[in-house]
């Protein structure tokens, strides 16, 4: 009898098939049909380390070779792990690494890679998406959906460039940020829960609503007014002492802005929080099955209230990096769909914080490949790069990769009782 | 501890769910609730658990008024309730499902399971229970998720337990477990309410047993009643606990499953490779305590189920892996589980309703193209046929109560050519008169030639309705009897243990 | 009650207003003129202008009219798109992306073919429509046979859209002779919609086209037995495969005939008004007709009516952007906050502390102290 697979089964296999063949298509092609001509440097210098690795010079055909190789060996792990039933991230991640890096060397061919700039540079397009994804991941494991992400990062974004050109210092813009992802997240807090609206519909109107006054407003006072209102200064970066000494994992970590190292403490919090504390088993209770948690005695409305307006906070921070954090001034929209690629690396994480994390360093790392290829000056034509972090969300959420499940009552506004 | 209802009235609109109730029970009693489908009991035990206020009325606990208005009131009062849909998160330990609400914390916040696991292992022995408070509770039997809800009430010191229809779920084997456990909780003190409508039990073990009918406490008597009084005050008049079956002709298989296997989405087999058939004139009852496979073997007969294997034939010719539609059409009635969820568009009109299935066929439509007038008229013959009470074929089906819409879904499924009715717990739910209804339909199909399947988890409806019955424990059919089988060995089947008896 | 908010933010924001903060009578009059300038030239960009018939007849006051309607047109059409979404159950957040793709096939075979007049317009009108049905249809199938949520599917297309039509406009294909800007050639005259009222006002066949495809939707959904699928899935996606309907074929062919409703709506904003593809052809469309079609209900006619009143605030809000000032991104934030209002019914009842008994009450009283 033939071995009927479930879907996940089903969707496990796609998954492993296709990094398989992709691995297999790398090698053939960036290392043997149409390889590089040149010589590809990579670069691992960026600020002043103690040891300078030297940058590393490989003929473009046999570093993709080799990539390639270390991609079709991870995916033979893959396959083999999936034969056995156990789990084919690990594999699949490193597999996923090794065509990445080989497409990097094939295209790159005859030019400098900068890759601890490419690394920092994933790092920080990532974060407000890393912002944004906990922000998502309090409010759905509470049960309430959040497609209102964009507009608290764009709403913080916006409060806190106007403040901290208002003050003229930066710690003010810091501050009132968190306050208007607060705002939007009492909006969307009343109005799911109180009035229980339908909740995407409710962020997507609430999103436009803050796109039209951040516009609005834009042109009315921050384009005519700019020297007022949009100078905001930025927050330097902020260099441990000994560590920022080390190479390569240095700038990335050790020599950041205050709203990077904010960002490690609250994905460190939140993943405690949430396993291992209280507050964290009630809200993924609700989020599961809120009637069953009414019952013990805890307040489901009350709490989900209280957690997404915490998560509004957050997304508010995140909102700040955009302007306090990076270049000072707002520009018309410039979140750019970030908040939505946010919820897509939630989904893409199975709703776990580390999962987010990965998710969001992924699509950062995108992007920012897409930029750095573009300065250099690939042949590919930029806008299909600039698609590049769209696709992988789309790839994301069709669950090639594994089984998603959401919070069982994500969604659903809990009203006691119910008719008889 | 004990506890006294005065005067407690409920109303939901214009439907009194409680009219005015008193109840009392004393310090390590067990007081029964006994009543039909829709007569008010949960509505009544929510109201004292807190889930629901009372439009008025008192609650004492104790001789001293107290007020409910949240479960932790209840809670406080000592009052732990185990609910009939089970109040645990699938997803979480045992032991983080009983600190739910009452947690206790370490420093800086850290949670303190293991004091819990302590106190469950301990509550665990004492009443001879077996559980781990490591395992996660999806992964557990149903009669073991529902010792984690006895034991959690336990630890909070409930002095007065509610069990609502604990029966539902358990085979007969686990029932006596249970009322053994209920006895052994009286014997240390505990009072229990205990509701349901199985007659059987409340004698067993009942001190008092009140009857409620319609929102009212008709009777309060003691369990030395007779079944078939304590039947008739609950539905109000003489009741025939046994339906007469008429002699009737069993014609040539009809339907035939042979290796028969369902999987859910991760593969696993929820029913193992089962064979039988059922003959045209003839009803096959399947036994069983829910949660055996009944209700994924009863969709995979019109291939609702994802992933099928083995062998369906309909008359001869094969169905398994056809689409849903081509089964029903091939001549498949099926009157799902759940008429809300799954048999009706509750916005939808009746008579959109009643043409689910036929929407693209003449004469309602052709082409494309629907006609409204003859839906409408279509609609209101089959109204007046099998007697369905509304205001008008043109409201939403929604506002009709649960009888009369499960007989929208028997109207909708009976209208088209059929070979075999296939029933999936098609009385849950009803009030008596309904469920005359689908039993003297079940028949009268059974009657005309039809095979009849009837998925049911009620021993009495099996041994009233059925030619053969079979017997589903664990995704497999044990054995398939004939109706001259009793009780005793029914239940010894649903349980699981197989006798050397022969089977038709 | 969005009108009042919204007078408020355009008062606030005013610079003359603020620089009169100090005296409050002076500031409650600066804020009401400019508040009724900006209603004012609303109306006047919407509907009648006196002005513009100086020099010409009657007719030429109503220019603002048909721009109102001009702007509605394709709005009709890709709200259309996201309201026969949602009576399947679905969010068709895609609509703009949709509409990019209905726009790029349609300008193609508009400047691309010389074809006889009639014909021109319906060959170019169905590849716009086609492109965008398939561009639908993937996310439907997607979602069909994945079970990943359409929401962002649809986000992520319309990003995905918004910059192919940037390349697109680069290419050899693409690009109009003499000039080096993202811009098409414009499509030959014979692709062109008719004009309705004359040279001078931009009126033209489109509106029919829309008007058109709001019946077209609404016999779909009430007279056939595909729109019966497609309701039924939309209201209960259970019991609508337990009765036989298959929920992938629904999901799949509304989004494909949402695709292309949108995509019309592209076509007809290129053959009708631009005649030129350009980077920004698609505009806000996209989001505003998930608006328009919450305003309306998700019914057709409602859709109408609510494109008809968005495209007037639009046509509106540019006069008034030009005349007095005001950004036209106001408009958005009305539209937001009507949207809002109507989402909540219970917010607004709870506003008004409109209690059922109450009414009859106070109109009795009335009655008597009269």
């Amino acid at each position: 009898m033939k071995k009927v697979r479930s879907n996940i089964e089903k969707r496990r296999l796609s998954g492993v098939t296709a990094i398989s063949l992709m691995s297999s298509l790398s090698l053939l092609y960036f290392g043997f049909i149409s390889p590089g001509k040149d010589k590809t440097t990579f670069g691992f210098v960026l600020n002043n380390e103690w040891v300078i690795i030297k940058e590393w010079v490989i003929a473009s055909a046999t570093g993709a070779k080799i990539f390639s190789l270390i991609a079709v060996v991870a995916s033979i792990i893959a396959v083999l792990a999936f034969r056995a039933n156990r789990k084919i991230v690990i594999p699949a991640a490193i597999a996923t690494f090794g065509i990445l890096m080989s497409f990097i060397t094939w295209v790159a061919s005859g030019k400098f890679i900068p890759f601890t700039g490419l690394l920092q540079g994933a790092l920080l397009l990532a974060v407000p998406l890393i912002f944004g994804s906990m922000s998502g991941l309090i409010c759905e494991r509470s049960g309430v959906i959040n497609i209102a992400i964009e507009g608290q990062l764009l709403a913080s974004a916006f409060v806190s460039g106007v403040v901290a050109s208002l003050t003229h210092k930066t710690i003010w813009g810091l501050i009132a940020a968190p306050i208007a992802g607060a705002a939007i997240s009492f909006l969307l807090a009343t109005f799911a829960i109180k009035f229980s609206v339908d909740q995407v519909i409710l962020g997507f109107v609430l999103n436009v609503l803050v796109i039209g006054l951040t516009d609005f407003l834009y042109k009315k006072l921050l384009v005519p007014y700019q020297s007022t209102w949009n100078t905001a200064p930025t927050f330097g970066h902020i260099e441990l002492p000994i560590l920022a000494k080390i190479t390569v994992i240095e700038p990335i970590f050790f020599s950041q802005s205050i709203v990077v190292y904010l960002m490690f403490a609250i994905v460190a919090t939140i993943t405690f929080a949430l396993f291992k504390t209280k507050w964290g088993l009630r809200t993924r209770a609700i989020g599961e099955h809120p009637t069953a948690a009414d019952t013990v005695g805890i307040d489901v409305n009350k709490l989900r209230f209280k957690n997404v307006m915490i998560a509004g906070l957050i997304a508010g921070v995140g909102g700040a990096y955009y302007t306090v954090g990076s270049v000072g001034a707002f520009g018309k929209e410039m979140t750019a769909g970030a908040g939505f690629i946010a919820l897509a690396a939630l989904i893409f994480g199975k709703w776990s914080p580390i999962g987010a994390v990965f998710a969001a360093l992924l699509f950062g790392f995108a992007d920012n490949l897409q930029s750095t290829l573009t300065i250099i000056g690939v042949s590919i034509p930029s806008e299909f790069m600039l698609m590049v972090p769209y696709i992988a969300t789309i790839i994301a959420v069709t669950g090639l990769v594994g089984r998603v499940r959401a919070p069982a009552a994500d969604g659903v506004p809990y009203l006691r009782g119910g008719a008889h | 501890m004990s506890l006294e209802l005065r005067g407690i009235t409920k109303t939901f609109g214009s439907l009194t769910a409680n009219d005015s109730i008193n109840l009392r029970v004393e310090t390590g009693q067990i007081h029964a609730i006994l009543g039909e489908n829709g007569a008010g009991k949960s509505t009544l035990m929510n109201i004292v658990y807190g889930l629901l206020k009372a439009d008025s009325g008192e609650i004492l606990v104790d001789e001293k008024l107290v007020d409910i208005s949240e479960p932790s009131d209840a809670l406080n009062a000592g009052i732990g309730m185990v609910h009939q849909h089970f109040m645990l998160i699938p997803v979480f330990t045992v032991a983080e499902n009983i600190v739910l609400g009452h947690e206790k914390t370490k420093k800086l916040g850290f949670l303190d399971i293991a004091g819990a696991r302590e106190a469950i292992r301990k509550v665990s022995k004492d009443f001879g229970f077996e559980v781990d408070p490591d395992a996660i509770v999806e992964t557990l039997p149903v009669g073991i998720q529902q010792k984690v809800e006895i034991i959690r009430a336990l630890i909070y010191e409930a002095k007065v337990l509610i069990l609502d229809e604990p029966t539902a779920v358990l085979t007969p084997q686990e029932t006596d477990e249970l009322l053994k456990t209920m006895q052994e909780l009286k014997r240390k003190g505990t009072s229990i309410i205990f509701i349901t409508h199985k007659l059987r039990e409340v004698r067993a073990v009942a001190d008092q047993i009140s009857i409620i009918r319609r929102g009212k406490v008709v009777a309060a008597v003691s369990p030395t009643t007779s079944e078939g009084e304590l039947a008739s005050m609950m539905v109000g008049r003489a009741v025939d606990l046994a339906p007469v079956k008429h002699g009737h002709q069993i014609g040539e298989p009809i339907l035939v499953a042979k290796d028969l296997t369902v999987r859910d989405a991760m593969g696993t087999a929820i029913v193992k490779s089962v064979n039988f058939h059922v003959n045209a004139g003839e009803v096959l009852a399947i036994a069983g305590v829910q949660g055996n496979g009944q209700s994924e073997l009863a969709r995979a007969l019109i291939n609702l189920e994802d992933h099928i294997e083995g062998s369906i034939q309909l008359d001869g010719s094969e169905i398994r892996g056809a689409s849903i539609y081509d089964s029903l059409h091939a001549g498949i009635a099926f009157i799902p589980e759940s008429r809300e969820l799954d048999g009706l568009v509750g916005s939808f009109s009746i008579a959109e309703n009643l043409i689910l299935d036929l929407h693209d066929q003449a004469p309602y439509a052709k082409g494309i193209n629907l006609s409204a007038s003859t839906v409408l008229s279509e609609a209101e013959k089959r109204v007046t046929e099998f007697d369905i009470r509304l205001q008008s074929v043109s409201d939403a089906v929604s506002t009709l109560s649960g009888g009369n819409k499960q007989k929208v879904v028997i109207a909708r499924e009976l209208s088209r050519p059929v070979k075999v009715l296939v029933a999936s717990q098609p009385t849950r739910g009803l009030d008596v008169g309904s469920i005359e209804f689908v039993h003297e339909r079940i028949l009268a199909e059974r009657d005309q030639g039809r095979g009849v399947i009837l998925f049911s988890t009620e021993l009495d409806e099996v041994m009233a309705l059925a030619d053969r019955i079979a017997v589903m424990y664990r995704g497999e059919i044990l054995e398939i009897v004939d109706s001259g089988v009793t009780r005793e060995e029914l239940g010894l089947l649903m349980a699981g243990v197989v006798t050397k008896k022969a089977s038709a | 009650m969005a009108f009042t908010l919204t007078g408020l933010i355009i008062a606030i924001s005013d610079a003359k207003v603020l620089a009169k903060f100090s005296s409050p009578l002076e500031f409650f009059k600066s804020a009401l003129a400019t508040v009724g300038n900006a209603y004012l030239a609303l109306f006047q960009g919407s509907v009648y202008d006196v002005n513009l018939t100086k020099g010409h007849t009657f007719i030429h006051g109503f220019y603002p009219l048909s721009e109102t309607i001009v702007t509605a047109t394709p709005l009709i059409l890709t709200g259309l798109s996201v309201a026969l979404a949602f009576k399947s159950g679905l969010f068709n957040i895609g609509a703009q992306g949709q509409f990019i793709f209905g726009a790029i096939g349609a300008s193609y075979v508009g400047f691309h073919f010389h074809l006889p007049v009639g014909i021109h317009i319906l060959v170019a009108a169905l590849a716009g429509a086609l492109f965008a049905a398939i561009w639908g249809g993937i996310v439907g199938l997607l979602k069909a046979r994945t079970g990943a949520h359409e929401v962002i599917l649809t986000i992520m297309m319309n990003y995905i859209a918004s910059y192919f039509i940037l390349w697109v406009l680069k290419t050899q294909s693409f690009l109009r002779p003499g000039r080096i800007d993202p811009i098409a050639p414009e499509v030959n005259q014979s692709a062109r919609l008719p004009l309705l009222a004359g040279a001078n006002f931009r009126l033209n066949f489109g509106i029919f086209i829309a008007l058109a495809a709001a019946v077209f939707v609404w016999w779909l959904l009430t007279k056939t037995t595909i729109g019966f699928k497609f309701r039924a899935v939309g209201a209960n996606g259970q019991a609508a495969k337990t009765a036989g309907i298959s929920v992938p074929f629904v999901i799949t062919s509304t989004m494909m005939i949402c695709g292309a409703l949108a995509g019309l709506g592209g076509a007809v904003q290129v053959l009708g008004s631009e005649y030129a593809l350009n980077a920004d052809i698609a505009g806000s469309f996209g989001f505003d007709a998930i608006t328009v079609a919450l305003l309306g209900r998700a019914q057709p006619l409602g859709t109408v009516f609510a494109a008809l009143l968005f495209g007037a605030l639009h046509a509106g809000g540019r006069t008034m952007q030009s005349s007095t000032g005001v950004p036209l991104d106001i408009v958005l934030v009305t539209q937001a906050l009507i949207v809002l209002f109507i989402a909540a019914p219970a917010f607004v009842r709870y506003l008004f502390r409109i209690k059922k008994m109450n009414t009859s009450a106070s109109l009795t009283s009335k009655g008597w102290n009269g």
